[in-house]
């Protein structure tokens, strides 16, 4: 941008920005900002295609596979045509390549995928799954997610990822290969599990509302769009009727019918003017929808660090009462209650035989106590750090993103503005001539 | 002898309208323009208001030839408002009245400055002389009784404030007609105290003369019309494909702003959703808290946009449905007048006896009715025009208002842009270029 070096600063150029280039902006900043893999190859989401074929309980179903093409980035810099690698992936498969990656990278607030079933719909907008227009959206969505996941620092050098953007046989069987499954099992099981910590950490339990007022204040904003994009459909559409009855009654007048009839053409070309301003705005939308699952993300991240958290404090409980233990079978003093104790001290004292293995016993527990908690002293400590830098980052993201969400939201409705100005100057012309 | 063809002169469709005056037209012209009648000729076609007959310069029925279309507002010699409206409480009943003020340089007046108070009932009684002297002139309309959907009590406040737009329009009508406008009620009307207008209004004819009228109308309606001019038939289904179009313009601008209202409800809660989401964040704080503003501003646009229909396309668009059903009256009205004629050219035919009289009234009947055509003929033209001016401007206006909302939308959203961009050049962050 040039220095004009005067205080008034011109209002900068090209306000007709297209969801094309706002995406583009997105794309390239991601890029820009890029990792070593993206840059090595272009990734891309091509295209949507119908298949038919057998499910696992072998009856006919109808799902869509989209095309992944990756592309060297040299070969697309010298110019020369290069040789695309490509392959057919199904929404399934998209969301396993997601779990493998939450579990395997707890602390990274993992990208969402655009949404499962279409959500948030004013009327006309279709909410079935095969509906080409969603369709398109999904793909865009997908591509979006695979940018996202090449362009973070720690989940763009995973092996697993880069399968999936190569290999198209067998990625499956690989994935699962990594044991992972029974990983993610037994932690959704603890997440689900109500625990609480004693200590809990301040950042993240202020991170984790921040996800939830996030969540909760995008969804009012998705619905209240939703609702006004059907209304303001409405106030569009009706303006067609003018162009209906102004060519009727063109039809009855001499001076008059021309004017008439060429107004009427104005006002079904606003009418049908919303449509374009509609399906612009579902892009908004979307770009929204993507923050909204994003602070899922974020919210997992948190519960997962309490999991940490709480798993080191029931360690280090552990730890305390076997050393409690160990002191008093040492010096004779209960100051715990046990029922062996209590038996005991009825039925008489121990031998000192069946004392010393039971020191022994509790020697070796707390020596793998402690090991226990200096593990997940350490786990937590990592946690933390990564979660921390990836937290920051996924701050930054977001704060750059929304504004750009938010700048080409304010260019869609100076187009809605400037689209309107132009029919409504053109019908004053056709009035006038009445 | 006075002969009555009696007309239908209800006042406006759909609504119970008051005493309908029976036509003396018949009695005016023979009181007030017996002599001008003789001289008017039979073979004199007046169409359009382009041939001139010098002889007649003082009759009635050559100034319908006389007055120009296109009158500059120099040569507009009175000015007309309604305003000030007032609420009046007696024992028996509660009404408004508005003040109306004219400012006027004719002659004819004793004064130049005229300031009285009218209820509605004085308007429909003007309208309804005004009609009874002249049954194939087309007066504009005035606004309804009661407005019949949605629960509008008389008292509220843009009832009356409709109401009082719609009696300004429909006095400027009269003042801009020809021949209206030199009618003596309607001078009445504008400058007599109540007390005068109220013993002016008792005058007219008895009630024993209008009730034989009565009978001898219904008779020559039931008869209907035999052999109506082609060009008159062609007017009323004109009338017919007009009344048809306004109607529907009227319902769809109705539709647009209840449309327009509710998504105007909608876009009231994005922004304080907008206010709401910037509590929660630090660098995004500033343009959510702006883009909240912006939804703000632009729904205050449209509240006002919705408000500028409502007051200013509906109000015209109505009128000209009530104009499509007064132009129907007047067709009737002239339908009857031939009838009446026809019926008396039978009579005359088969009849023996009373033989010139019978004579004497088929002349007159045959010269109330060239009277009527051409009258018709002639403020057929000028209703086309103004309905042609009015309505073109109506529309002009509402497109014009179109634009300018769309403009002050428009430089909302630029201003939080150059905001935007001011800002992220400022902190060196991001490159617009």
């Amino acid at each position: 941008m040039a220095d004009s070096g005067s205080e008034d600063i011109a209002v900068i150029g090209n306000t007709d920005l297209t969801p094309l280039e706002s995406e583009n902006n997105l794309k390239n900043t991601m890029v820009e900002k890029g990792t070593s893999l993206l840059k090595k190859m272009e990734i891309s989401v091509a295209e949507a295609e119908k298949r038919t074929g057998k499910n696992a309980v072998n009856m006919q179903e109808t799902y869509t596979v989209y095309l992944i093409e990756t592309r060297p980035v040299d070969a697309a810099s010298e110019g020369t045509n290069p040789v695309l690698d490509s392959l057919w992936k199904r929404y399934s498969e998209f969301e396993l390549l997601r779990n493998y990656l939450l579990v395997t990278y707890p602390f990274a607030v993992v990208p969402p995928l655009p949404e499962k079933r279409a959500e948030f719909v004013w009327h006309k907008l279709s909410a079935d799954n095969m509906d080409p227009d969603f369709v398109e959206r999904r793909r865009v969505g997908l591509e979006n997610f695979l940018l996202r996941v090449a362009s973070h620092p720690v989940l763009s050098s995973d092996k697993i990822f880069y399968l999936f953007l190569t290999e198209e046989n067998g990625w499956k069987e690989t994935v699962f290969e990594t044991g992972f499954q029974a990983k993610a099992d037994s932690r959704l099981k603890a997440l689900n599990a109500t625990f609480r910590v004693k200590n809990p950490d301040k950042r993240f339990a202020e991170m984790k509302h921040y996800g939830d007022e996030l969540q909760s204040v995008i969804s009012q904003l998705l619905r209240v769009r939703a609702r006004a994009a059907d209304r303001l459909y409405g106030v569009y559409k009706v303006h067609g009727n003018y162009g209906r009855v102004f060519s009727e009654w063109s039809a009855i007048e001499k001076e008059m019918g021309d004017g008439l009839q060429s107004a009427g053409h104005h006002m079904d070309a606003y009418a049908a003017s919303v449509d374009d301003i509609l399906e612009e705005e579902e892009h908004y939308a979307d770009q929204l929808k993507e923050y909204l699952f994003y602070a899922d993300a974020l919210r997992t991240v948190c519960r997962k660090h309490e999991l940490t958290q709480y798993e080191l404090e029931m360690a280090v409980q552990d730890l305390t009462s076997k050393k409690q233990q160990r002191e008093e079978l040492a010096t004779g003093t209960i100051r715990t209650f046990s029922l062996k104790g209590m038996t005991s001290k009825l039925f008489g004292q121990e031998t000192p035989e069946q004392r010393e293995a039971k020191l022994k016993m509790l020697e070796t527990q707390i020596e793998e106590g402690e090991e226990q908690v200096k593990e997940r002293n350490a786990e937590c400590d990592e946690f933390v750090k990564s979660a921390w830098v990836d937290i920051e980052r996924f701050k930054e993201q977001k704060d750059h993103d929304l504004r750009e969400s938010l700048i080409s939201y304010a260019i869609m409705q100076i187009s809605m503005c400037k689209k309107g100005i132009q029919v409504w100057n053109n019908a004053k012309e056709c009035f006038n001539k009445m | 002898m006075m002969s009555g063809s009696v007309v239908d002169n209800t006042v406006s469709s759909g609504n119970s309208s008051a005493a309908i005056p029976t036509d003396i037209s018949g009695q005016i012209l023979d009181l007030d323009e017996d002599d001008d009648l003789e001289v008017f000729s039979k073979d004199t076609t007046l169409t359009d208001g382009s041939s001139f007959n010098a002889s007649m310069q003082t009759s009635p029925a050559s100034m319908i030839n006389q007055y120009k279309f296109e009158e500059d507002a120099d040569t507009k010699d009175i000015f007309v408002t309604v305003d000030n409206p007032e609420s009046h409480v007696t024992a028996i009943e509660t009404y408004i009245t508005y003040r109306v003020m004219t400012k006027t340089t004719r002659s004819e007046f004793d004064s130049s400055e005229f300031e009285v108070r009218r209820r509605y009932q004085d308007f429909l009684w003007l309208k309804g002389r005004l009609e009874e002297a002249h049954p194939t002139l087309i007066a504009h309309p005035l606004p309804e009784k009661f407005v019949v959907k949605g629960m509008v009590e008389r008292f509220n406040e843009d009832f009356i404030e409709t109401r009082r737009r719609a009696l300004h329009r429909f006095l400027n009508k009269i003042a801009e007609h020809p021949i209206f406008s030199s009618s003596e009620d309607f001078k009445i009307f504008l400058t007599a105290a109540s007390g005068e207008l109220t013993s002016h209004k008792k005058q007219g004819p008895g009630f024993l003369s209008r009730m034989g009228d009565t009978v001898k109308a219904v008779a020559a309606a039931v008869r209907g019309v035999r052999n109506r001019p082609q060009e008159f038939t062609e007017m009323q289904e004109y009338v017919e494909a007009f009344s048809q179009k306004i109607s529907s313009l009227d319902k769809v601008t109705q539709r647009i702003v209840r449309e327009q209202k509710e998504y105007l409800e909608e876009l009231k809660e994005c922004g304080p959703t907008y206010a709401l989401w910037s509590q929660s964040e630090e660098e995004l704080a500033e343009p959510l808290k702006n883009v909240a503003g912006c939804v703000d501003r632009c729904c205050k646009e449209t509240e006002e946009q919705v408000k500028n229909l409502s007051d200013h396309l509906i109000p015209v668009l109505h009128e000209y449905v009530l104009c499509a059903d007064t132009l129907k009256a007047v067709l009737r009205r002239r339908d009857n007048i031939q009838a009446d004629f026809e019926a008396k050219t039978e009579a005359l035919a088969t009849k023996k006896a009373d033989r010139d009289t019978m004579r004497n009234d088929l002349d007159k009947a045959e010269d109330r009715l060239e009277w009527a055509n051409n009258a018709l003929k002639s403020d057929w033209t000028r209703w086309q025009k103004v309905m042609r001016t009015d309505l073109r401007s109506a529309f002009v206006d509402t497109a014009e208002r179109n634009v300018s909302y769309y403009e002050k939308c428009l430089a909302v959203w630029e201003s939080f842009l150059h905001s935007q961009r001011t800002d992220a050049e400022g902190n060196g962050k991001v490159d617009f270029s």
